[in-house]
């Protein structure tokens, strides 16, 4: 029972499995490159592109991975960021840039704080709550904004929310690195992450510990809902546009890309770098079967395939 | 109360708890020095986790008064209780299995460093001296869900000092643990004594509570019996106390002897893949062999083994004679072996499910054709079942849920009765059920036996199988340790009186303690 070398390999293992994602982006990236440079794949534009059309991904799955660190999970965000690509627009009709980010924002707490309500004091799963949640803010933006697209003339809202370029360098890279690396710290650094992680990986044992592990649920929902509508926002500065379409079954590519970089479904471990290496890794997956001339229906079943290889590898490891 | 000591850690003053009128604990006290082991002690049933939850905050006593080093607990919450320094030990139950042994230690007091950050290293630095101050051999680095038995109750252990307990109470802590994690057990709880620690320990292992205890409290029937040092009790004195006068009012039951010549199952020196080793033993039709032992000691590995849930090793199981192969549930039930499960609410029956469609359960393929289940024969089955064995329940169609405790017990009887089996493994089959129930379901064995059924019983209630058994095998450790004859119990009568019943039950715990001394 006791003895410390019976263990240590098993630790080395789970070492090394935890660096999958970075051997799998490699391996995706040398593949593309060779099979596909000649098709423009290396070419600088097309590789900042990959990163305009995965941002929004990756900000949501450093929230994501709050969420199933802490065993629970959130299938509203792609329908958040359309609600909340609507809700900026339309406030910024109303009153001016700074009243539409606060309208922005406000949906996203305003959702996530219903999220939590439900969760952690009506007690229903998050599962459950989040799924039904997905249908009510879909149909809310859709009913505000009479399905139409409602358009964004602030050419200064664009440029900072998702349209602008430093040099060549998108901003859309900068907001990811800036949330991504704040999520990292507060991930492995703050008490508020390693109780998340405690939350996730024993709720009793977090309990018993002396932690209000339901307060820290009700705070990952909000955190999640946040990152979605900030999501949105920047769907609506890329585009100029309020949709409620923008972010439809995103939440898809959010969940596969955290679990993807090692975040497990079952809560207590999750890595925010992985996950954005996770959402990087799908972007690059997408971009390479479109420059392979893949139909679309031909992509859905091939990155559909891909992604459940690579989630198959690295979360192969339950004991 | 010789609570004469200098310091008390804790002094609980005529504690009476009673739940709906129902008497847990009458006039109750209990004083435990610092640094001292304090052995608590009784039958299930006694009281000991009542007082200790009462200890605990967790529930409010309906009267007494508790006080914990010099200071009076009136608000009865866990929050004020822990703030006075007691901390009970949970198995498996405080400890993150995905953080690490110094992420766990100091969960929810984690050192800060620059920034407000978290200093992970200093965590494992500090861990690392508390383990070398209290000579504990755990890696802070490991994952907690890596650790075994031993190293992680040592963890929670030095959690629970690390913030400031003063009391510790431990339930059952070395049931999981092996003789040497044992050893390292008591050895660190000796250096927390020293450095005046009051530690509350309670076990029906009597070897240990001689080892490591110094004074011990008895309960009986929620009642306190005596406080004494451990050096004025013996083996027999202690169990005296525990054992009483009570008969429980089992024994009424009609008994015979229906045993007959045919040997129905026969283990020649089976082994398990831990428990049990080497077990040999016959099983007569219309014999009840009841199986003792304390907790751990391979009892319900037996009933696993028996039931093709676990895996013979070596050794041969023989029914009718026959040499069989036990690979599956599947196999046992083919064989005419059921189980009943000592955790019945989550493997015997399906508890938001009707009573009928319960006890049809298993034989659902001989009440309908082709996929179509008969809804008459399933209600002649629910009928006849409800009525042979008593069953209390509004209707066949109530689920299971709304039963009692004792009823929902005949149901998971009858959905086994119904498949017709020949052998019966029982295991702790009265757990939680009350003492009329328990009476009926013991008769209601006697009467198996009688129509030729091999039965085996389980239990850690005494009392229950010396009303149910004709002979008593005793287990330690996974062997079979000792045999004991009806006759050797109860040398005098035949029928079982008050007074025959607390001798018999006072020889078979002497047994069930002496072999574990011995072994």
């Amino acid at each position: 029972m006791s003895d410390t070398p019976a263990r240590l390999p098993r630790v080395q293992f789970g070492d090394w499995r935890q660096y999958i994602i970075y051997l799998g982006f490699l391996g995706v990236f040398v593949l593309f490159a060779v099979t596909l440079g000649h098709k423009g794949f290396l070419d600088t534009n097309n590789l900042l592109n990959i990163v305009r059309q995965t941002a929004m991904i990756a900000i949501m799955a450093v929230a994501m991975t709050y969420v199933l660190a802490a065993g629970e999970i959130d299938l509203s965000v792609g329908a958040v960021a359309g609600l909340a690509s609507v809700a900026t627009a339309m406030g910024m009709d109303v009153g001016g840039l700074l009243f539409g980010v606060l309208c922005g924002l406000a949906t996203g707490l305003l959702v996530g704080t219903v999220n939590g309500l439900l969760t952690t004091r009506v007690g229903i799963p998050s599962f459950l709550t989040t799924l039904a949640m997905m249908g009510v803010a879909k149909g809310a933006a859709m009913w505000v904004s009479g399905t139409k697209a409602i358009p964004i003339l602030s050419s200064d809202y664009a440029y900072i929310f998702g349209g602008g370029n430093i040099g060549p360098v998108p901003l859309l890279l900068f907001w990811m690195l800036a949330i991504g690396a704040a999520g990292h710290i507060v991930l492995r650094k703050t008490t508020f992450g390693r109780w998340v992680l405690a939350t996730g990986g024993s709720e009793t044992a977090a309990r018993y510990s002396g932690l209000k592990t339901g307060s820290i649920k009700f705070q990952v929902l909000i955190i999640s809902s946040m990152a979605a509508a900030f999501a949105g926002m920047l769907y609506a500065g890329r585009f100029q546009t309020g949709r409620f379409q923008l972010g439809e079954g995103d939440e898809l590519s959010v969940i596969a890309a955290a679990v993807l970089g090692g975040t497990s479904l079952f809560g207590g471990k999750g890595t925010v770098i992985g996950s954005i290496m996770g959402a990087l890794m799908i972007g690059l997956i997408n971009n390479g079967l479109i420059l392979a001339g893949l139909e679309f229906s031909q992509q859905l079943i091939a990155r559909g395939g891909i992604i459940i290889l690579a989630v198959a590898i690295s979360q192969n490891r339950r004991t | 109360m010789d609570g004469a000591g200098p310091q008390l850690a804790v002094r609980m003053t005529g504690v009476s708890k009673s739940f709906g009128g129902v008497h847990a604990l009458r006039d109750v006290s209990l004083a435990v020095r610092a640094g001292e082991i304090h052995a608590l002690l009784g039958g299930n049933g006694a009281g000991k986790s009542t007082i200790l939850k009462i200890l605990r905050g967790v529930h409010a006593p309906t009267s007494g008064s508790i006080e914990v080093l010099g200071k009076t607990l009136d608000a009865h919450t866990t929050d004020e209780a822990k703030r006075a320094g007691i901390a009970m030990i949970f198995q498996e139950m405080s400890l993150v299995p995905t953080l690490s042994v110094a992420q766990n230690i100091f969960l929810n007091q984690e050192i800060k460093g620059p920034f407000g950050f978290i200093d992970d290293r200093e965590a494992v630095r500090r861990a690392r001296e508390l383990f070398k101050s209290l000579d504990v051999d755990v890696d802070p680095h490991a994952l907690a869900g890596d650790l075994g038995a031993g190293q992680r109750q040592l963890t929670e252990i030095v959690k629970a000092i690390s913030q400031n307990a003063r009391v510790l109470v431990l339930d059952e802590p070395s049931t999981a643990l092996s003789a040497h994690d044992v050893d390292r057990l008591f050895a660190f709880l000796r250096r927390l004594k020293d450095d005046g620690v009051a530690i509350i320990y309670v076990s029906h292992r009597m070897d240990e509570i001689m080892r490591i205890a110094d004074r011990a409290t008895i309960l009986r029937d929620g009642r306190h019996v005596i406080t004494a040092p451990l050096a004025e009790l013996t083996l027999t004195s202690i169990i005296q106390h525990i054992v009483g006068r009570d008969s429980k009012g089992l024994t009424g039951i009609t008994r015979t002897n229906t045993r007959r010549e045919q040997v129905l199952l026969e283990l020649t020196n089976v082994s398990g893949a831990a428990k049990p080793r080497n077990l040999s033993l016959q099983l007569h039709a219309g014999e009840v062999l009841g199986i003792a032992g304390l907790l751990g000691s391979g009892r319900s590995a037996i009933a696993r083994l028996l039931f093709g849930i676990d895996k013979v090793v070596s050794g041969e199981v023989r029914v009718d004679g026959e040499p069989v192969t036990l690979n599956s549930p599947k196999d046992a039930i083919a064989l005419g072996i059921a189980l009943i499960p000592e955790d019945r609410l989550r493997q015997g029956v399906i508890i938001e499910h009707t009573v009928s469609d319960n006890l049809a359960l298993s034989v659902f393929e001989r009440i309908s054709s082709g996929g179509w289940i008969s809804s008459r024969k399933q209600s002649d089955l629910a009928s006849d079942k409800i009525g042979g064995l008593k069953i209390k329940t509004a209707s066949p169609s109530a689920p299971v849920r709304t039963l009692s405790g004792g009823n929902q017990q005949k149901v998971v009887l009858g959905k086994w009765l119904a498949s017709d089996p020949r052998i019966i493994v029982l295991d702790e089959p009265t757990a939680g059920i009350d003492i009329g129930s328990k009476s009926e379901i013991i008769q209601l064995i006697r009467t198996l036996a009688e129509q030729g059924k091999g039965i085996i019983v389980i239990s850690s209630e005494l009392n229950e199988l010396l009303a149910a058994c004709d002979r008593i095998l005793v287990m330690s450790d996974g062997r079979l340790a000792k045999e004991i004859t009806r006759e050797a119990l109860f040398p005098a009568a035949a029928a079982a009186s008050d007074e025959s019943m607390q001798q018999a039950e006072h020889l078979l715990q002497e047994a069930i303690q002496e072999v574990r001394i011995h072994v």
